[in-house]
């Protein structure tokens, strides 16, 4: 057992893997011999050499292209997009090439390859480098879509997501970078589509995803100690998705709050919104709630930024409201 | 403007008179295809290679089975070339069930992987950092594989061709980036839309390579100088670019009749179509008419066959639509 922070868990997790499959290959801007604008890949050259880690130069295009070509050859490519945002430049090769490839050709191709990229706010960073690109990626048939919430989950799901078949757009909530946990020896290898029920309540069931998963936790303690005990569910993959669980939990407690880092229109959550309607409305004792961030491109100002990122005290007061009108 | 000068052609009799066959199947093909939209049997579009089969067939023949083409939606010819049946092709420009994807993907992403056809794409450029991404896997898996990337004279002013280009560079990756200039980026002169007269050849010394031009219409020359170019990606010593200078004898697609061009223009390219010239060059070279139009016959009779079996296949179902986006061969996206 170690302490680690959730940007080493990245460099574990994929050493992990590619200590174990050769075919395991990984490229980006910056991830090399600088071991990664936001330190997740530091030590991974030194170990696997630059034929398997190598750094490209600023061309997202090839790095995403190049990781296609690789993976519809035999090897299970990992590339970085350093900041979500720069999806926006190279969303043809994800959405156009490496989404539709294998349905297209009837199924002579296989795509296994993972896209990780650090996204979403909290660091200050403005409009074009803070956005929550989950429901870009969601949208979009084909991709499969991984947002872990801490360190541990990092390490597996991150082996898990290689190990796939599918493509796979991981996604790294900037903000819980520098977050700790114990994270056990040995190899961790976790499923996609489960999703993590990590609070028991009786009251509302919050299903949150990433970095809105720690905020969502102490949303409910607090609340339990104004007597609104709360379920909490940590999606960790939008697709698949582990619908099972949310509206087990959802039945179980009457009340859904969402907990979204995305902008509003058609976040993740209103997909949840639709399927709890659809399937469990006579379970429900309330409406359903989103608690997202607000339809806008997020400002650069610290507490600008706090005002649009649902904070904890934002989800405490939306819940509290809700449950008592 | 520096040109590679070519030696003449070097292969052998046999080896001509296959590359003949080609382009001789490629234009039949092409023919019907044509044909089979104006009796309603092929829907959508279609993008025909009439007046370029030089290229595809001269390239293909300097490629081993274990290559890889990179095609663009103009990618018929360069998929037949490499060996694809006629039959799954027809079929897939009609969406029939025994098309080579099923009807899933139509005239525009003509895939074979067994032929190492690894797909045609319909994005403007897209498919050069993704024939990168091969080559760097047979660079990193040590095998003397070869990626050949197509694409036209309009795809060199869109940003994943100058990325490819310089990944390629810098990796020295064993892919050859082949332009078909036809002159006409879709409906307009791509001379009026391009900085440099020759389109790919002179973006090249911007990425370290030689500037490469040759005649598309010339199947021996486009042999050779592929060729060429191959062994030098095989040895190890990375990428090439060539640029093709031939015509398409149509419009861009289906939907165009290609009036925009002068008449003279048109004229001129018809009087270098590549066909009648090849075939003249092999009877000037001691083969016999008889042989040759045994051969075109064949061609006749395999383009009738593929036609009727090609309609013969049955229409895709439900069962089709909702299978093979995931890699467990269903398309679930929850539980």
């Amino acid at each position: 057992m170690a302490q680690l922070t959730f940007r080493e868990s990245i460099a574990r997790g994929i050493a992990q893997e590619m200590r174990r499959d050769e075919s395991v290959v990984f490229l980006g801007e910056d991830v090399g011999a600088a071991g990664g604008v936001f330190k997740g890949t530091v030590g991974l050259l030194e170990e696997f050499g630059g034929i398997r880690v190598r750094d490209t130069p600023i061309s997202e295009q090839a790095i995403l292209g190049a990781a296609m070509g690789a993976a519809m050859t035999g090897l299970r490519p990992i590339a970085e997009i350093m900041f979500s945002d720069f999806f926006a430049v190279c969303w043809d090769i994800v959405a156009n090439e490496i989404a539709k490839s294998r349905y297209m050709t009837n199924g002579q191709m296989s795509f296994p390859l993972v896209i990780r990229s650090g996204n979403g706010g909290g660091l200050r960073f403005g409009a074009q480098h803070s956005q929550s690109v989950e429901n870009w990626a969601m949208m979009i048939p084909g991709l499969k879509v991984v947002v872990p919430s801490n360190a541990v989950d990092v390490i597996g799901l991150m082996a898990a997501s290689i190990r796939d078949n599918d493509p796979v757009v991981f996604l790294e909530a900037k903000s819980l970078y520098s977050s700790k946990m114990d994270v056990p020896d040995g190899d961790i290898v976790d499923t996609l589509g489960s999703a993590k029920v990590l609070r028991q309540g009786s009251d509302a069931t919050l299903v949150a995803l990433g970095a809105m998963v720690p905020r969502a936790l102490d949303a409910a303690e607090e609340l339990a100690t104004n007597g609104i005990n709360c379920t909490v569910v940590d999606v960790r993959s939008l697709v698949p998705l582990d619908t099972a669980t949310i509206l087990r939990e959802v039945s179980a407690t009457g009340r859904l709050f969402t907990v979204e880092e995305n902008p509003r229109l058609c976040g993740w959550g209103a997909e949840v919104t639709s399927i709890v309607a659809d399937e469990v409305f006579y379970d429900l004792d309330g409406p359903i709630v989103r608690i997202t961030t607000p339809h806008i491109p997020l400002p650069a100002a610290d507490a600008l930024e706090d005002l649009a990122i649902p904070s904890v005290e934002r989800i405490v007061t939306t819940i509290h409201k809700s449950m008592n009108s | 403007m520096a040109s590679t000068k070519v030696a003449p052609a070097q292969s052998d009799v046999a080896q001509k008179i296959a590359m003949y066959k080609s382009q001789f199947a490629l234009r039949q093909f092409e023919t019907r295809a044509y044909d089979l939209f104006l009796e309603n049997y092929v829907k959508g579009t279609s993008h025909l290679s009439i007046g370029q089969e030089a290229i595809a067939a001269g390239v293909a023949a300097a490629m081993r089975p274990t290559d890889w083409t990179f095609a663009t939606y103009r990618g018929h010819a360069h998929t037949l070339a490499r060996g694809v049946p006629m039959t799954p092709v027809f079929a897939e420009l009609m969406g029939r069930t025994n098309g080579l994807m099923a009807g899933k993907g139509g005239s525009m992403h003509l895939t074979s992987v067994e032929h190492g056809v690894m797909g045609s794409y319909a994005i403007i450029g897209a498919h050069l950092p993704i024939a990168c991404g091969a080559a760097w896997s047979a660079q990193y898996r040590g095998t003397d594989q070869v990626a050949v990337a197509f694409f036209g004279d309009g795809s060199v002013n869109i940003g994943a061709f100058h990325e490819a280009l310089n990944f390629a560079a810098v990796w020295k990756l064993p892919v050859i980036f082949f332009c078909e200039n036809n002159l006409w980026m879709e409906y307009t002169r791509t001379s009026d839309v391009t900085a440099v007269v020759n389109p790919a050849a002179d973006r090249a010394s911007a990425y370290g390579l030689e500037s490469i031009i040759i005649d598309g219409n010339d199947a021996d020359e486009v042999y050779e100088v592929t060729s060429r170019a191959i062994a030098r990606a095989r040895a190890g010593d990375g990428p090439s670019m060539i640029e093709a200078k031939t015509y398409r004898h149509g419009g861009h697609s289906r939907a165009d009749p290609g009036k925009y061009r002068p008449a003279e223009e048109i004229a001129e390219w018809m009087a270098k179509d590549p066909i009648p010239r090849y075939r003249l060059r092999l009877l000037e070279s001691g083969v016999s008419e008889s042989e040759l139009l045994e051969i075109e016959a064949q061609v006749n009779a395999e383009v009738d066959d593929a036609t009727e079996a090609a309609k013969a296949g049955g229409v895709p179902g439900e069962d089709l639509l909702m299978k093979d986006v995931w890699a467990d061969g269903g398309a679930a996206w929850r539980n």
